[in-house]
C-alpha cells in the first residue's frame, strides 16, 4: 500500500473538518469538528511511523490522544456553562467579544 | 484482500465524516463520528498499529463520544432548534474547505515516500511501544498525569460555577444572555457600597 493513499485519506478528512468548522453554528459540532482534524492527523502521524519504521509516532499519536481527552473535557464543561447561561449553543449569539 | 480494506475502509471514513458536517440532528453527527473512529481504528489494524487501535477504541468512541452524546441529550438538541447557517455563508465554507484541499493536494502530490511494506511489523505492538514509553518518553507521561488532574479539577470547578444564577432564574431575575455573567461576577459592585454609604450619610443628616 502507497503512503501516498493514506496521505491523501488524511488530508481530505482534515478537509472535511475545516469545512464542518465553517458551515455550522452548533458550537458541539463545531467541537466533533475539530476532533475530526485531530484523528485526521493521528492517522497521518502512525501512516508515517509505520513508514519509517520508528516507534515515535506512535507514541505522539498517543500523547495527542490524552491531551485530546482533557481538551474535551474541559470544552464541553465550558460549553455545558455556557448553555446554563445563555440557553442556546449557537456560536452567533456569542460574539458579546466584538462590542 | 488488504487493498480491498483499505478502500472500504476509507469509503466508510470519508462518508461519515461528511456525515457528521452534513447531518441536522447532533445526535445523528455523534453517531456518525463514533463509525468514522471505528473506520480509523481499522486503519490502524491495517497497518499493524495494534495498540493504538485499541486505544482509540477505548478513549476516542469510549468515553470522549459518550460525553458528547450526554452533553448533547442533557440539553436537548434535535434538528428542531439546530441553529443553521445561512446558504451563501455554507457554499463559502465549502468552498474554501475544498480549495484548502485542492492545495494541500497538490503541495503533496510530488512528495516521495517510500511504500509501506518495507519496515518491519512488530513497532505497534503493546510489547514495543511499552518500551519506549517507559524508557524515553516517561517525564511526558508523568506530566500528561499532571495535565489529567488539573483538566479534571477545571472542569469540576467550571461545572460549579454555574450554579448561582440558576438559582437566580429560579427567583425570577430577567435572563439576558452574557451580561448575566458580568453581572454575576461583580455582584458586591461599588454600587451597592455607594448606596449603602449614601443612606447613612443621609441618616446623619437627618440626626
Amino acid at each position: 500500500m502507497p503512503t501516498q493513499y493514506y496521505l491523501f485519506l488524511a488530508l481530505a478528512m482534515f478537509c472535511i473538518g475545516v469545512m464542518g468548522t465553517l458551515m455550522r453554528r452548533n458550537a458541539i459540532i463545531i467541537f466533533m469538528c475539530i476532533e475530526l482534524m485531530l484523528n485526521a492527523v493521528n492517522l497521518l502521524l502512525v501512516a508515517f511511523s509505520k513508514m519509517y519504521g520508528h516507534a515515535d509516532a506512535q507514541i505522539m499519536v498517543f500523547f495527542i490522544m490524552v491531551v485530546a481527552a482533557a481538551e474535551v473535557s474541559v470544552g464541553l464543561a465550558v460549553i455545558v456553562l455556557m448553555y446554563r447561561k445563555v440557553h442556546s449553543v449557537d456560536i452567533n449569539i456569542l460574539n458579546r467579544l466584538k462590542h | 484482500m488488504q487493498e480491498a480494506l483499505f478502500w472500504v475502509l476509507t469509503f466508510i471514513a470519508i462518508a461519515c465524516s461528511l456525515g457528521v458536517v452534513l447531518s441536522r440532528n447532533p445526535v445523528n453527527s455523534v453517531l456518525f463520528l463514533i463509525l468514522t473512529f471505528f473506520a480509523i481504528s481499522g486503519h490502524y489494524i491495517l497497518m499493524n498499529a495494534q495498540f493504538l487501535a485499541v486505544v482509540n477504541i477505548i478513549v476516542y468512541a469510549g468515553a470522549i463520544m459518550v460525553l458528547f452524546l450526554f452533553v448533547i441529550m442533557l440539553m436537548n438538541l434535535n434538528a428542531d432548534v439546530e441553529p443553521q447557517k445561512s446558504r451563501l455563508i455554507q457554499l463559502a465554507g465549502a468552498l474554501s474547505g475544498g480549495s484548502l484541499l485542492l492545495v494541500l493536494l497538490a503541495a503533496t502530490r510530488t512528495a516521495i515516500l517510500s511504500p509501506l511494506e518495507k519496515t518491519p511489523n512488530d513497532i505497534g505492538l503493546v510489547e514495543n511501544l511499552g518500551k519506549v514509553l517507559f524508557k524515553d518518553y516517561v517525564l511526558p507521561f508523568e506530566i500528561s498525569s499532571v495535565l489529567f488532574l488539573s483538566a479534571m479539577i477545571g472542569a469540576v470547578v467550571i461545572g460549579k460555577k454555574g450554579d448561582e444564577p440558576n438559582r437566580e432564574v429560579a427567583s425570577g431575575e430577567q435572563l439576558d444572555g452574557m451580561d448575566n455573567l458580568i453581572r454575576v461576577d461583580e455582584s458586591p459592585s461599588p454600587h451597592t457600597t455607594q448606596t449603602a454609604s449614601s443612606s447613612l450619610e443621609a441618616e446623619e443628616f437627618n440626626a
